[in-house]
């Protein structure tokens, strides 16, 4: 099965929300998907700056000292705020490349979870109530996020295969369903210089639309693309700095609900997930056409 | 009216009410509040009472239904009325994916559009769609009438047994097997019936449908094949 939850907020006054109400709605999915749970979220940091989230297994080890350190290697301040086994690391957004490689080299165990001037990705093994709890997610702000709580099929349950899944700047990916094609579409991607943390199907959809993004595409386009070169099931929605996609194959049996409102754009594997939003009574409640791309930019 | 509160009272609570409702009851009238998406909602009910579900319903709301005549005003998730009996279920908004699936007996309206494969395996319900249907839909359908208002999506009717589709607007495509046929007076009576009990006869009229049925190629023994087999 597996849950996906998403809001893209027009009306900036429920900006301050974002995390609570994100975290109520991946909540009411907890019963599509009860081993990891995810989110990402977007949010306008201070301009200039980038972000890195790192995760690490074992935080107290790693995260001493992380932001002395890494300074030392840019050159330029660092400020850290660790959240259990995430840290977040602030650059500015001119360094977030260079930083990456002086993570690996200062923290080689450390897993990069995401890269951004506004994205910050954080996922565990585990219920939704505590995942969200750990990251204390309801607190967070934000123009936009998107929640996922995983039923694993094609691989293990880690941290790592948990979603959101980031192959690029600023974006993120999550999946219902599964892909038949991803080992050949991984080789493919490979050749083409993207890498892999995972085994995982998933990141294979997500590095797929990071590389379209690369090559100059549209995220309209690189989501057409899914489309083509994408064999087996999949609902997905994707984030990207200013921007928030759906795209569902042409089957279509993984569910999907989206709402609209002059406030925000919400998505839901069910119309449970969208309940609690403010005005949802008289939203637009519509499914999603299979093989059909649907995005929202600002 | 017997009023319930789906979130205060629960569903187990809901679902075992309405089955303790044999025969003949007094308690004929109810009206299901907060339901807020919830699944399986007034399945399997076997008495002749009328249900009123405020608001939207998740996954198989009305699956198995016989005798009862169940409203939602709101949208139904997957499954509605799966393998309905009979009786009468009708949804104010939209229906998702395969609405009234294998369903037996009895009327399923939907006022909205529903998705896809809608009425898959119907095996004698009727369903009446006042807006479009999705692709797949009344894949092997076996028998029972469709009546769709709007348009049927792609591959309508694949691999289609003896059921009647029934499509006012486009098709996109007709699945394998499936072959527009002619319109005669019985499927117009069989129309005309189906937009009086499907509360459309204000928004079409019978001579606006095109039918569509088996060609009786794929599923009926063909000697030629029989090497085949």
């Amino acid at each position: 099965m597996c849950g996906i939850v998403g809001l893209f907020l027009k009306d900036p006054k429920l900006q301050p929300q974002l995390g609570a109400m994100l975290t109520d709605m991946l909540i009411t999915m907890t019963d599509r998907g009860p081993d990891s749970a995810g989110i990402a979220i977007y949010s306008q940091g201070k301009v200039g700056h980038g972000k890195l989230t790192v995760q690490s297994a074992t935080p107290e080890v790693d995260f001493k000292n992380l932001d002395a350190d890494l300074k030392d290697a840019l050159g330029t301040p660092v400020l850290m705020l660790v959240k259990s086994t995430h840290a977040v690391l602030e650059v500015p957004a001119g360094q977030l490349d260079a930083a990456r490689s002086a993570l690996a080299k200062i923290r080689p165990g450390m897993k990069i979870m995401s890269s951004g001037e506004g994205i910050e990705i954080y996922k565990e093994v585990g219920l939704p109530k505590d995942v969200a709890a750990r990251f204390e997610v309801a607190k967070m702000h934000g123009t936009h996020g998107i929640g996922h709580t995983r039923m694993a099929t094609e691989s293990a349950v880690t941290t790592m295969g948990a979603h959101p899944f980031s192959t690029g700047p600023d974006q993120c990916l999550v999946h219902n369903g599964s892909l038949s094609n991803h080992n050949g579409v991984r080789r493919e991607l490979k050749r083409l210089g993207m890498t892999f943390e995972t085994e995982n199907d998933t990141e294979v959809g997500a590095a797929f639309v990071s590389h379209k993004l690369q090559q100059g595409e549209t995220l309209g386009q690189a989501l057409e693309a899914t489309l083509t070169d994408l064999d087996g099931f999949f609902t997905f929605v994707v984030g990207t700095k200013d921007g928030f996609g759906v795209v569902r194959d042409p089957i279509a049996c993984k569910p999907a609900v989206m709402a609209e409102t002059d406030q925000y754009v919400a998505f839901g594997s069910e119309y449970r997930a969208l309940v609690n939003l403010p005005g949802i009574e008289s939203a637009r409640v519509w499914e999603p056409e299979p093989a059909t791309v649907y995005f929202w930019e600002r | 009216m017997q009023t319930f509160d789906l979130e205060a009272q629960g569903l187990r609570a809901l679902n075992q009410a309405l089955h303790n409702l044999k025969g003949q009851t007094n308690e004929t009238s109810w009206e299901v509040v907060n339901p807020k998406g919830s699944h399986a909602i007034a399945v399997g009910v076997d008495a002749p009472i009328d249900i009123t579900v405020r608001g939207s319903t998740g996954y198989y709301c009305a699956g198995m239904n016989k005798q009862a005549t169940i409203r939602v005003k709101g949208s139904a998730g997957p499954g509605v009325a799966e393998n309905m009996m009979s009786g009468t279920v009708i949804i104010d908004g939209d229906a998702s994916q395969y609405a009234g699936a294998t369903g037996r007996g009895g009327l399923l309206v939907i006022k909205g559009n529903a998705s896809s494969r809608c009425g898959i395996s119907m095996k004698g319900i009727d369903i009446v769609v006042h807006g479009n249907i999705g692709h797949m839909s009344c894949f092997m359908a076996q028998s029972g009438n469709i009546l769709v208002l709007g348009d049927a999506g792609d591959a309508l009717g694949d691999s289609l047994y003896e059921a009647h589709l029934f499509v006012r607007g486009s098709v996109k495509s007709l699945g394998t097997d499936c072959i527009e046929k002619e319109m005669r007076p019985e499927h117009l009576a069989i129309i005309a019936d189906l937009l009086k009990r499907g509360e459309a006869d204000h928004l079409a009229k019978p001579s606006d449908f095109k039918r569509y049925g088996s060609a009786r190629k794929l599923y009926t023994f063909n000697i030629d094949n029989a090497s085949s087999y």
